[in-house]
């Protein structure tokens, strides 16, 4: 297999970096890729949309139908990944371990579904424990929350400078990923529980479909935000920089949602009972 | 000199991104580890990114933010800023790459409840023992 | 755009997607490809795509490491090739 393998490498990579030779130059402004569309949109976009950062004007604007698929595929991802993974159903011989606090004894308990998971005495623990480690645990609580402002600073400024919508909502689960690491699965289920990760990302496609038949209602095509000047009370090119903070709060909420979603998913392989 | 010179820093980039895409092959037709597999995958697309953006770039051009102060009074060149048509196009697709990686990743974990290997030559072995088991009580 | 730091990265690009398929213990494979990920982000950087090198820290860099690393904690650790 092994000699096949670089054979077939070979032979494609020689016929590649020969028609390299053919290609136009690299950095050249008057290339074919550079010199049809995109100068329309270097050149309107400010005056269509009023957005300083052209890549998401073209993003949330011009290409939207394009961005709200792309949303409604990690979404089908997340579904697939709970899927293919999520685990109803307790095994009989499912068992989990409590630990003694003042002694550390740490006791195996069969059919422990309807046992309290934390008490003065005992505490459930994972099957590869590590002791109470305070540096991790004070240092990631005191950080999560900046992250996550800073996660609503990229959502909301997108306009201005890099970021978005789908850079602010990855940053979001990302602080929710590290919070879950920190402590354990079972304390950030009861923040962010699975309904609340679900419901999160479909809200977020819904918000970006909602905004784009909202248009159709105000008699335009399906996203196009001109005609919701009627109902923001501004001129129409005002309308679509707001709109597309609508469609980039959409597209954070979603990824953000999915993101946790999958690492429930993953981290715990479907059973929810442990974490990383 | 200098021609030998000019014609390696306009090419350089896509020879790059061919060594790039043909690792990515070799590990995904060779590599038995299936996480190895989904990586080769990986660095696959993220060859095929570095494409585009490569196409997308330009010589002595700005990053493609422009003033907001400036915008009736200056006539905007489009040879100042770099193309952002291949950027919108492969921010999408790079939130769609981890999702797919994602998916990949719980199809393996799926495999490995199955099967206790990640090694595809003995999930192949497995396979076909059992294929063999079930042909035999079938003959019987 | 200069093209003497790309050729850098570059090639430390391609050094570290070698070393990526080639070692054999898979949680340090996950840490090189973040890694990957993140050299990736900084030759995008330098052409320009601040956007898409905004992502890639994000994504490639963060969240797809963690995902990587769970599952290698949920599976097997060893490889043989």
């Amino acid at each position: 297999m092994k000699i096949i393998g670089i054979i077939t490498i070979l032979l494609s990579g020689s016929i590649m970096i020969y028609s390299t030779l053919d290609f136009p130059e690299w950095g050249d402004p008057l290339s074919p890729a550079n010199t049809h569309l995109s100068v329309y949109y270097i050149e309107n976009s400010m005056p269509d949309t009023s957005v300083p950062n052209i890549v998401t004007a073209i993003l949330a604007d011009y290409r939207s139908y394009d961005t709200m698929f792309e949303t409604t595929v990690i979404f089908a991802a997340g579904l697939a990944c709970f899927l293919l993974l999520r685990n109803f159903r307790k095994k009989k011989k499912e068992y989990s371990l409590y630990r003694h606090i003042p002694t550390g004894v740490t006791l195996k308990i069969k059919n422990s579904a309807d046992l309290a998971d934390d008490t003065k005495l005992f505490q459930r623990i994972d099957s590869t424990w590590v002791p109470f480690d305070l540096v991790t645990r004070t240092a990631s609580g005191l950080i999560v929350p900046f992250i996550q402002i800073f996660a609503l600073y990229v959502i909301a400024h997108g306009h201005h400078s890099p970021g978005g919508g789908f850079q602010g909502g990855v940053i979001f689960g990302a602080a929710f990923i590290l919070f879950a690491i920190s402590y354990s699965l079972r304390e950030s289920l009861k923040i962010i529980s699975e309904k609340t990760a679900v419901i999160l990302s479909c809200v977020g496609v819904m918000i970006y479909a909602g905004t784009g038949l909202l248009c159709l209602l105000f008699g335009s095509n399906f996203l196009n935000y001109g005609s919701l000047a009627q109902i923001l009370f501004t001129d129409p090119v005002s309308a679509r920089s707001l709109a597309i903070l609508f469609v980039e709060i959409g597209v954070g909420l979603a990824v953000a949602g999915v993101m946790i979603w999958l690492y429930y998913n993953i981290s715990s392989s479907g059973k929810y009972n442990q974490g990383l | 000199m200098d021609n030998y010179l000019f014609f390696i820093v306009s090419k350089f980039n896509y020879w790059g991104v061919m060594i790039l895409i043909m690792i990515g092959i070799y590990a995904i037709i060779s590599k038995q580890n299936l996480i190895k597999k989904i990586i080769g995958m990986n660095i696959f697309q993220t060859a095929i990114i570095l494409f585009y953006i490569s196409i997308g770039s330009k010589k002595n051009a700005s990053i493609p933010i422009l003033h907001h102060l400036n915008e009736h009074t200056q006539k905007i060149n489009p040879d100042d800023f770099v193309n952002p048509l291949p950027h919108v196009l492969m921010l999408t697709a790079i939130v769609v790459s981890v999702a797919t990686l994602g998916v990949a990743l719980s199809l393996a974990i799926k495999i490995y409840q199955q099967f206790g290997t990640l090694e595809e030559n003995i999930i192949n072995n497995k396979i076909a023992a059992d294929n063999n088991r079930q042909s035999v009580i079938d003959r019987l | 755009m200069i093209w003497q730091i790309d050729v850098i990265i570059l090639v430390m690009v391609i050094i570290i997607a070698i070393g990526v398929i080639s070692i054999k213990n898979l949680l340090s494979v996950g840490i090189l490809f973040g890694a990957y990920s993140f050299m990736m982000c900084l030759l995008w950087a330098i052409m320009g795509a601040v956007d898409v090198a905004f992502t890639e820290a994000s994504v490639g860099a963060g969240v797809s490491t963690v995902f990587l690393i769970a599952a290698i904690f949920r599976t097997s650790r060893g490889s043989k090739d």
